[in-house]
């Protein structure tokens, strides 16, 4: 295939099996878990599992007390990844015009120096995060060829994306035809691997929170 | 009248000054990316060059190929260089037809047998043995083999002949293939475009009547020379593409000021070709100037790469049915195994043995 | 049968559930759970990284409920759990964890880790893997009726001694009384002074109460050592008794996961409602504040600091009610740095105190609490549980620490006012 080739499988049938593959993944693995069912509580309740869930759904995304500079790090450095990657996956234009393409919505862009620092930012506090999972003996310990992957997977877009708005490296053909693959990759790897913990982490905060609240704790 | 037997005198019989021929060999030494020092070189050799001998011969195709070159608002160095060449065969421009058109392609192919350059715009159908296309009983596909059985190198001028073009687009029901598919045995140079600027179809010419054989091809086959860069590198409104200004439409203010094309489908950034330096019609404009996106006529598949209109980073391809069945499939496996899932934890439940105060008695191992 | 490992797998496919199944698929392995265990913050020992426990348990999820996992499994890509795997983990899953539960109130994801734990030990029981200490707890809670061996004629005992101190009389098998009082067989055997203490207040506030000759016990070394079956079997006596008493209330002692065991778990081991309700007694205590039945005079002066109870606060719900006790008697009363849902475990709990292999350990993670104590500079200590207070005591001994530590209960008893008025119980 050529390269040509190559970007018309990518913008076509592969962004199509793509999301159809990350859609259809990420249904299946949230009913999945839900359908596992858990036992009903006898117990008498102290509070409305509910609202608690609802509570932890939302504050487990900051600072908590009694946390640590491995805390402090975990959640700085996280937002800085995750919202660089977020920021710059939704407020590009170029981005903004593929979910145009999908939903026929378009909302402002950010300016490319801005989508630049994003990019830039994201990428050294993955960078970050990647040399702290070596250097500290808990995340070392816990850490396996999943979390290595989902780094790289996560990463990859970034960086190529960085690349090609720059033109480095490689002719811009190539280098799109790598970007969109790059991003193609992470939708499906997104439902089978840890990555999926983008949507599952509101399923965990809601049963953490709901456990909690039962017995009258907001967790 | 005799015939000029050099392109100088040919120049000289048009009354080409030498100044404007100088002009000419400066423009083509750098549009092939040679040094100026090389300007004398392509001077001297394109005085002394020999006319060749030339069959074109025109398959699926629009004639726009032969328009760009033929049609110019005024005589150009470039035709009067294809005047120059010894055109033995063109059924659009020969005064000749029928057999008699016949006769001299086989007379030219016969007297200059190994020597002689075959031009070719368009494709070639080849489904159900070629009947889609035949000139004078013969199939488009014969004709090719046969014409180029003796020829010193082959030019695909346009995109149909160097890709396929719009007879090749999907579902292509001639099974039209480009001339590269054929032709595996002699040097096959494409000029792609559609149409190619003529300056780089008497470039390509030029460079052979310099240097006797086809310039440094790129990985479509394409003189490197004019297919190096992008029509996005070259463009005059890339600051705006780096500033992130944009025209929405084709009438708002972004358009009016001129800025970049690209959400309105402008293929420049994948589009390799001279557009944006040589531009069209004595240099005049090219389309992105006019205010219209690169459409991309001179990459492979350009009419299969999505709508015109579609900005390069949007999907070409619609997602709604499929993430609708993607939902409803997810939906489906998700519960069938999540229930099979649930089904095992009350198996295991059911199968449970009680624990005891004689399991504690026990360690286990 | 036998315990073994197939045994001790087939247990935890029972008890993996869609809690389980969310928390494993969100872990992003982040390790922020180490700074909120005090086995880890203690010793710095990676291993007691609280998500790292769970290890096994997550693979046998990974192999039994997910597609690729499945998939892998038949494939023989993942080695299946092993015998050796669940020995090596039993340190891990019992000795560096009190189930305090703190993790999972850290966890940025979410994951309730010590819910999970407490599914993990079910398995670990199957296959034969629990600490000696707490297996023959759990055996003599279920032989004998208490994890320390205590019969009834040993209470009795007890109460013979607490009606001739307090001059009042405890009530033993009273049927139709209102209230069931449970003990912990620690609070019989070295803190007997709640039972007079209680029984002092109850006479007071003019409770019906009464406790059961055959089902005094609140502990439930079943919860501890990780086993509905044995822990249901406990629960059992107790329902039962409070059924036969026909009472409307049973109360939790000082006692932290007597009141898991009771409250939240019960009904859920012996599968049915209870015809009665589970009331801790600092709730029953605030109770009895709010309808001004608990008078008392006279303020502690001493700065002092409430150590939460794990099992009763975080896990138990029962937060704010202690604080509003202790301001009644106390004048200075002072917060640890984290107290509350978010305090720091005594070391003691989830049966690390029954288990004498921990011991060392158990006092390497005290140093959470020395830490604290001394950064607030108190010389008084009040708590509501009694393995926290003797965990606290063995702690502060060890470091020649010079805090007083009392129970809540007691402490109210203390400073009680005696309403004359109400007094209807004839002198014994």
């Amino acid at each position: 295939m050529t390269g040509v080739e190559l970007l018309i499988w990518v913008r076509g049938p592969g962004l199509q099996l793509s999301l159809a593959a990350f859609i259809l993944g990420m249904t299946y693995r949230i009913l999945q878990t839900y359908f596992l069912g858990r036992a009903k509580n006898l117990a008498e309740p102290r509070g409305s599992p509910w609202i608690h869930g609802m509570k932890t759904m939302w504050w487990r995304s900051f600072f908590h007390p009694g946390m640590t500079i491995r805390g402090y790090f975990t959640i700085i450095s996280g937002y800085t990844f995750h919202l660089g990657f977020i920021i710059t996956l939704l407020f590009f234009d170029q981005h903004i015009e593929l979910f145009k393409s999908w939903t026929g919505l378009s909302w402002p862009a950010l300016p490319p120096l801005v989508i630049t620092v994003t990019a830039v930012l994201g990428i050294a506090a993955l960078v970050a995060v990647l040399v702290d999972r070596f250097a500290d003996p808990v995340r070392y310990l816990l850490s396996d060829y999943q979390d290595y992957l989902c780094w790289v997977l996560t990463v990859l877009p970034l960086v190529t994306g960085l690349l090609l708005v720059y033109k480095i490296w490689l002719p811009y053909t190539s280098l799109l035809v790598v970007h969109i693959i790059s991003f193609e990759i992470l939708l499906v790897a997104i439902p089978f691997t840890k990555l999926s913990h983008v949507f599952t982490i509101f399923i965990a905060r809601w049963y953490n929170g709901a456990i909690a609240g039962y017995k009258g704790v907001q967790s | 009248m005799a015939k000029p037997k050099t392109l100088a005198e040919h120049l000289e019989h048009h009354e080409v000054s030498r100044r404007g021929f100088l002009k000419f060999c400066a423009l083509t030494t750098s549009m092939m990316a040679l040094p100026p020092s090389m300007i004398p070189t392509v001077a001297r050799a394109l005085e002394t060059a020999r006319r060749p001998s030339v069959i074109w011969l025109s398959f699926q195709e629009c004639t726009g190929c032969t328009e760009s070159l033929t049609r110019s608002h005024s005589p150009t160095i470039e035709n009067l260089i294809f005047n120059y060449l010894s055109l033995d065969y063109h059924h659009t421009l020969q005064a000749a037809s029928g057999e008699a058109a016949e006769q001299a392609r086989e007379a030219a192919m016969a007297e200059n047998h190994g020597q002689y350059l075959v031009a070719v715009d368009g494709s070639i159908p080849v489904k159900d043995g070629g009947v889609y296309s035949t000139i004078a009983g013969i199939s488009n596909l014969e004709m090719l083999k046969q014409t180029v059985e003796g020829a010193a190198a082959v030019v695909a001028i346009g995109s149909c002949a160097a890709f396929g073009g719009l007879p090749h687009a999907h579902p292509n029901p001639t099974g039209a293939v480009p001339v590269q598919d054929l032709v595996h045995d002699k040097p096959v140079v494409n000029v792609s475009g559609c149409p190619p600027i003529p300056v780089v179809i008497s470039g390509v010419l030029a460079h052979y009547l310099t240097f006797g054989r086809i310039p440094d091809l790129d990985g479509y086959g394409r003189p490197l020379s004019f297919f190096g860069t992008s029509i996005h590198d070259r463009c005059y409104r890339r600051p705006y593409y780096n500033k992130g200004l944009f025209a929405e439409t084709f009438d708002d203010e972004g358009a009016k000021n001129g800025w970049c094309l690209f959400k309105l489908g402008c293929k420049g950034p994948t589009t390799y070709n001279a557009c944006a330096t040589a531009k069209w019609n004595q240099g005049t404009s090219f389309p992105i100037q006019s205010g219209h996106g690169c459409i991309g006529c001179s990459e492979p598949h350009f009419w299969d790469a999505g709508g015109f209109y579609q900005p390069l980073s949007a999907g070409i391809a619609g997602v709604g049915t499929l993430a609708g069945v993607a939902v409803v499939a997810g939906a489906a496996a998700g519960t069938a195994a999540g229930l099979m899932h649930h089904a095992k934890r009350k198996q295991a439940q059911r199968q449970h043995e009680k624990v005891t105060v004689a399991d504690l008695k026990e360690s286990g191992s | 049968m036998t315990v073994s490992v197939e045994r001790g797998i087939q247990t935890l496919k029972e008890h993996i559930d869609a809690p389980v199944a969310s928390f494993f698929t969100t872990c992003v392995h982040c390790g922020m759970c180490a700074d909120a265990c005090l086995f880890y913050t203690e010793t710095k020992d990676p291993k007691y990284t609280p998500i790292y426990k769970l290890k096994p348990l997550r693979r046998l999820w990974h192999q039994e409920y997910t597609f690729w996992g499945k998939l892998a499994a038949k494939l023989g890509l993942s080695k299946p759990v092993t015998a050796a795997e669940l020995k090596a983990w039993e340190e891990l899953v019992y000795d560096s964890c009190t189930m305090c539960g703190r993790c999972s109130m850290t966890c940025p994801v979410g994951n309730d880790i010590v819910y999970m734990i407490r599914k993990m030990r079910e398995g670990m029981v199957a296959a034969g893997f629990a600490p000696s200490g707490l297996k023959a707890a759990t055996e003599r809670a279920i032989t004998i009726g208490s994890p320390m061996g205590v019969k009834f004629p040993a209470l009795k005992n007890q109460i013979k001694h607490i009606e001739a101190d307090t001059g009042l009389q405890i009530p033993v098998d009273v049927e139709g009384a209102e209230y069931m009082a449970l003990l912990s067989s620690m609070e019989i055997m070295n803190f007997p002074e709640y039972i007079g203490a209680i029984a002092k207040i109850f006479h007071n506030a003019d409770i019906s109460w009464t406790i059961a000759s055959d089902a005094f016990e609140a502990t439930n070394s079943g919860i501890q050592i990780g086993s509905s079956d044995l822990a249901a079997e406990l629960v059992e006596r107790v329902v039962a008794a409070a059924e036969r008493l026909r009472v409307a209330f049973v109360i939790s002692p000082e006692c932290g996961h007597a009141y898991t065991a009771l409250r939240w778990e019960g009904p859920n081991l012996i599968g049915r409602p209870y015809p009665f309700e589970v009331i801790h007694i600092l709730e029953l205590l605030d109770r009895l504040r709010a309808q001004n039945r608990l008078p008392v005079t006279g303020k502690i002066k001493e700065k002092l600091t409430f150590h939460d109870p794990c099992q009763i606060v975080r896990r138990g719900g029962v937060v704010d009610e202690p604080r509003r006790l202790l301001d009644m008697v106390a004048a200075d009363f002072a917060e640890m740095e984290d107290h509350g849902i978010m305090n720091w475990c005594c070391g003691g709990g989830g049966g690390v105190s029954a288990n004498e292999r921990a011991a060392k350990l158990k006092l390497t993670a005290f140093n959470r609490k020395r830490h604290q104590l001394e950064a607030l500079g108190v010389n008084t200590l009040v708590t509501a549980c009694a393995n926290c207070r003797i965990t606290l005591e063995e702690g502060l001994e060890f470091n020649n620490m010079d805090v007083a530590v009392l129970g809540l209960a007691e402490t109210l008893a203390e400073h009680l006012e005696e309403q004359s008025t109400s007094a209807t119980t004839e002198t014994p």
